[in-house]
């Protein structure tokens, strides 16, 4: 019988986040070729302080596959020319493999491809809709809402939004397990928001928020959402259409694609009706010193030479991440973080920052007495990256009483080894600092 | 754990971040500035009598990592009793030394006690945790107003 209950609780937990507390300990195992995947990392092969790289710093940033760095080599050494203009053989088929790159990096949100805007990545993106679509909307007596769990990326935006147009800024506080208040936020919901602003997955505290409630709270008092998909896209399947958001971010460089390229999700109407966020060329239909017309969507909002480079790599990475299944991806790095949460869990003078019940691979913790800068130079000596520091959520670190707090995070190519390989470097750090 | 990590954590330094010395607003002070490292989120601030140009008291308040907190340890011993014009000496030799600029056995007859903090110029990550106390006791100094920083 006790086989039966966990079983069946695997299976819950491979449908939903983290239900970590019913796992037996053994080493996860993902339903795609692990070895075969770490391979096709080459950055996973090297050595760092004379020992096999440990990449944990996932959240920061993802290592790449051959298959993407191939796509952006071939681009610039057989395909390189500049799009929408030419008529010559390689501007159309940039063009091409810049439109195809649309279609798939669309097809991964589950939008059409003219509803996806390439950007250079979050911050950029959450700066276009708050200049371009929240600041005409909004004055003295609006509110705008975001979370307490906000990367300073969601948090700075605003607060300019705020010096320029008066409206009021509201955060939504997190309880102590790292969970977003829903009580708190639904009465600070009313009539006067117009925008909600939330992070789907913490950087910090690996809290999976109910993005999809959350929205539909939203659209009820009339406000529009935004949702911060940095540390989910790649990591959890997204459907924009199923999650009902206006808008929707993330960014290549954390879904095993390139930096400088990021794309913003939103319906084909709001594009419309939104003013362009940068002038200049491609994004216009006619010029004359009198007057400028506006190219159609999404065009209106890429001015300039585009990252061509960036979006067909970016394409490249997230066709890998569909060839594993990101559902599979999903429930590995979940088997994983419950791998790694039970053996933290197992190490004396541990505090873990933020036990959401509803949870991903970002995992944050304090050793006591020792702080999180000398935790992280002695794993670096042990060839581990992990990420220490405030995590670019100050408010969070202070909501947790923490200066700052070191950080594993987990990707698709992560291994038990590695986990057990991080929990002997902690516990050699006890050692060290004389805190068994 | 190998010999650059023992030579970064000296047991000098393991045991004033353990047990930091003058960790406290002394009673009469006439200087004081805080420090951060943006990177990071260490803070602290130091707090001194300036007598006639002459440190006659001097503590430190915040929260850092072992580096950082014995250095501001090692700091306030090490500068009581100096005037304004030796602390910049002293300051810039310990610099040198922990940005890798001297010669460690030469740097040790010049900075005392100091010396201990040799190793962090194997780690130039962490050399701003080495001196954020020293950037902020000059401004103290200095009498700048605001938060200086490391960045």
């Amino acid at each position: 019988m006790a086989g039966a209950i966990r079983i069946r609780n695997r299976k819950v937990m491979h449908q939903v986040h983290g239900m970590n507390t019913s796992l037996p300990k053994v080493a996860p195992k993902p339903q795609y070729d692990l070895a075969r995947v770490r391979q096709d990392f080459p950055i996973l092969s090297s050595k760092v302080r004379d020992q096999p790289l440990v990449y944990l710093d996932n959240a920061a940033t993802t290592q790449k596959p051959q298959s993407m760095l191939d796509a952006v080599a071939r681009y610039y050494s057989a395909e390189n020319s500049n799009v929408h203009r030419g008529v010559h053989y390689l501007s159309v088929l940039a063009t091409q493999r810049y439109e195809d790159a649309r279609k798939t990096v669309a097809r991964f949100l589950g939008a059409a491809p003219q509803e996806l805007v390439f950007v250079r990545g979050v911050t950029e993106a959450i700066n276009m809709i708050a200049q371009s679509f929240v600041r005409p909307r909004v004055g003295p007596g609006d509110e705008i809402l975001i979370s307490e769990m906000e990367h300073h990326s969601n948090i700075v935006p605003w607060q300019m939004i705020r010096e320029q147009t008066g409206a009021t800024l509201r955060v939504a506080p997190v309880n102590d397990r790292g969970e977003l208040r829903m009580d708190a936020f639904t009465e600070l919901l009313s009539e006067r928001t117009r925008i909600v602003s939330v992070v789907h997955i913490s950087n910090v505290t690996g809290t999976v928020n109910p993005v999809a409630e959350i929205t539909r709270l939203a659209h009820e008092v009339g406000a529009h959402v935004l949702l911060d998909g940095a540390q989910a896209a790649a990591h959890t399947p997204v459907n924009v259409k199923e999650l009902g958001c206006d808008f929707y971010v993330f960014s290549g460089h954390k879904t095993y694609g390139p930096t400088g390229i990021g794309a913003i999700y939103a319906p084909f109407a709001l594009w419309e009706e939104m003013p362009p966020y940068h002038g200049g060329g491609d994004m216009i239909r006619l010029v004359t010193f009198e007057r400028t017309t506006y190219n159609e969507p999404p065009y209106k909002f890429e001015a300039g030479t585009p990252n061509i480079a960036g979006a067909i790599g970016l394409a490249a990475a997230l066709e890998y991440v569909e060839a594993l299944g990101t559902l599979q991806v999903m429930r590995y790095e979940d088997e994983l973080t419950s791998y790694l949460l039970d053996g933290l869990r197992s190490l004396p003078g541990i505090r873990i920052i933020g036990e959401a019940e509803q949870r991903a691979g970002a995992v944050s913790f304090v050793l006591d007495s020792i702080h999180p800068h000398d935790v992280g130079t002695l794993l670096d000596q042990e060839g581990i990256a992990v990420r220490t520091g405030h995590h670019c959520a100050q408010p969070l670190m202070k909501r947790f009483g923490v200066p700052a707090t070191t950080r594993a995070s987990i990707g698709l190519y992560n291994t038990a080894e590695e986990i057990d390989r991080l929990l002997d470097g902690l516990t050699k750090v006890q050692e060290f600092f004389g805190h068994e | 754990m190998n010999e650059a990590l023992r030579d970064l954590y000296q047991e000098v330094i393991m045991d004033h971040s353990r047990k930091p010395r003058n960790f406290r607003i002394p009673e009469h002070t006439n200087r004081s500035a805080e420090g951060m490292n943006p990177l990071c989120g260490d803070h602290i601030s130091v707090h001194l009598h300036l007598k006639e140009h002459h440190i006659d008291e001097i503590g430190f308040q915040g929260a850092g990592c072992a580096i950082c907190t014995a250095s501001a340890s090692l700091m306030t011993e090490t500068v009581r009793g100096l005037d304004e014009a030796d602390v910049q000496i002293l300051f810039d030799k310990f610099h040198d030394l922990v940005t890798g600029h001297s010669d460690p056995l030469e740097a040790a007859e010049q900075v005392g006690k100091l010396a201990v903090f040799a190793g962090v110029s194997e780690f130039p990550i962490r050399v701003k945790c080495a001196t954020l106390a020293w950037h902020t006791l000059r401004a103290a100094l200095a009498g700048r107003e605001g938060a200086v920083s490391t960045e």
